[in-house]
């Protein structure tokens, strides 16, 4: 078999993406639930919080590398810089490609176009502010491993990753399940119209569901920014496969999107060592081809988002 | 009056549902909306609650206009709505259906549940279990619960025998009326025009989009033409 020298770093790595690919699918998942609408400007989204936190950390960082406490504080200023940043380009994108749209009771496809358009803005907009080439994030911390798992190395850049996203994770999980705010959101997802009748505005449970989305796919940007690096068309990618992440757990199922974000980092990792990395793109999305076969709601079905 | 409802007009793009219909509601009372099916009752309903907006005519609740009030805004006005079909939310449990009542006041919502268990105790029984899972009499048992939770002082019910056994359907009616006999103005949309007129103290019959006849419930359910048209009676 093909990953069983490494099955292990391959697996760590897989966790890894796939974290990020968790958050950035809940921004697309929980937008579908509430507008039936797939976000495709949300990969910027993504983009606007690593330059968010890029930029903050830049600004804080001045003199030699830091370390200790000052470096948790860093990535934690950083990772909150990029979910701010993320939540105020779902704000903006709401009011501006979508809420028009929805006051005029314009069909889907005008949606969908809206999103595509706002994502070219915003990514060639990037470009010509911040260039086109990729940034470093000023590293703010020492990378090294930080134990062995099985013989793998585990750097402690994985660990943060795992862990930051872990925690955001169930923290959406908690809003969702046991808030007032989450009941809203679930209610307008079932039944809009019923909704409105007992009082939740619809319009404001909206944007709050879109800032959710950006809060997490935000800090999703920074984290994959620290890791890799920043550029104006790194959401691309990432958001594609966040997209076939959140279809795979079922889109408009908060913990499908979980599910289906880590199943593909990990499933794509595995896979990349039984061929090449080239292909790693290939068996993400042949693996949303595979599964829809079999499953076409995804892995746990579109359990939020459709009334039964 | 409570409600006050002056020549609204509605139409769905070209066509007019409603043409022109007047009808009021006291505090207190019982009223109920009759009709065939197409007649406007439902399309009546929807626009008392900011659902459909009216092109033509007033809305006035307690004294203050209505017809442009956002549908969001109604229960915090005092009116509560049971649509039509129920809509129970189906993956939210008894329990969150019933909070979801009370949304605009926040969380405080212990004592309105024990009230509506009081009336439905069966809600009580299945409080943790899907809204989806219940049957068609508990899924209306808890429409009327959950709008019961936003505190009306005016209950919109649409057609709440729809598709229920009649014992049910006597449960129902027996359980609206002790709602009303606690405070609730109740206006009543059904097609079950025999037992709504009995419940009700005056009703208004709907005939495309117009209102056709008014009267006390106990004189309209004498009338022949009533008792041949909705009743299915022939006229004797």
């Amino acid at each position: 078999m093909c990953f069983t020298q490494s099955f292990w770093a391959l697996l760590v790595s897989g966790i890894e993406n796939g974290s990020i690919y968790a958050l950035v699918a809940l921004g697309y998942t929980l937008v579908y639930g509430v507008l039936h609408l797939i976000n495709f400007a949300h990969s910027e989204v993504f983009m606007s919080g690593a330059f968010g936190g890029l930029f903050v950390v830049d600004a804080v960082v001045g003199g030699p590398p830091s370390s200790g406490l000052s470096s948790a504080g860093l990535i934690a200023l950083g990772t909150i810089a990029g979910a701010f940043f993320g939540a105020v380009a779902a704000f903006v994108l709401e009011r501006v490609a979508y809420r028009p749209l929805r006051r005029r009771n314009a069909p889907p496809l005008a949606f969908l176009i809206s999103a595509i358009g706002a994502s070219f803005f915003l990514y060639n907009l990037a470009g010509k502010e911040f260039g086109t080439n990729p940034i470093s994030v000023p590293q703010i911390y020492d990378e090294h491993p930080w134990f062995h798992l099985f013989g793998a190395p585990v750097l402690n850049t994985y660990v943060i990753i795992v862990v930051v996203a872990l925690t955001m994770l169930v923290a959406l999980d908690r809003v969702i399940t046991r808030t007032r705010l989450g009941r809203g959101i679930r209610a307008v997802a079932q039944d809009a119209e019923t909704a409105s009748l007992l009082g939740v505005d619809i319009d404001r449970v909206i944007v709050t569901t879109f800032v959710l989305g950006g809060l997490l796919g935000g800090a999703g940007g920074f984290l994959y920014g620290m890791a890799i690096n920043v550029s104006f068309n790194m959401g691309f990618i990432p958001g594609l496969k966040a997209f076939t992440a959140a279809v795979l757990g079922g889109i408009g199922n908060v913990r499908g999107a979980v599910v289906g974000g880590f199943l593909l980092g990990i499933v794509e990792s595995l896979g990349v060592s039984c061929v090449s990395s080239s292909w790693q793109n290939t068996i993400a999305f042949s693996v949303l081809v595979v599964v829809l076969m079999f499953r076409p709601t995804g892995i746990l079905g579109e359990r939020l988002g459709r009334a039964a | 009056m409570l409600l006050h409802v002056e020549d609204v007009r509605v139409a769905y793009g070209g066509i007019e549902a409603l043409r022109g219909v007047s009808f009021d509601v006291d505090e207190g009372e019982i009223v109920t909306l009759l009709g065939a099916n197409g007649a406007g009752k439902t399309t009546t309903l929807r626009t008392i609650s900011g659902l459909l907006r009216p092109r033509a005519g007033t809305i006035s609740f307690d004294g203050q206009r209505i017809d442009t009030v956002p549908a969001h805004m109604m229960v915090r006005l005092g009116i509560g709505h049971v649509p039509e079909g129920r809509r129970i939310f189906p993956r939210m449990s008894v329990r969150e259906n019933l909070m979801m009542g009370a949304y605009h006041r926040g969380d405080d919502t212990e004592a309105d549940a024990d009230r509506v268990f009081e009336l439905f105790p069966v809600l009580l029984e299945r409080q943790g279990q899907d809204g989806g899972t219940l049957s068609g009499g508990e899924q209306q048992m808890l429409a009327i619960g959950r709008a019961l939770m936003g505190r009306p002082r005016l209950l919109l019910l649409d057609e709440p025998s729809m598709g229920l056994a009649p014992m049910i359907v006597t449960r129902i009616f027996d359980i609206i009326r002790e709602i009303n006999q606690q405070g609730t103005t109740v206006l009543l949309v059904e097609q079950n025009a025999a037992q709504a007129l009995r419940l009700a103290t005056r009703g208004y019959v709907l005939e495309t989009g117009e209102v056709v006849m008014s009267d006390d419930a106990s004189k309209l359910l004498a009338d022949d033409r009533i008792r041949e048209a909705y009743l299915g009676e022939g006229a004797a």
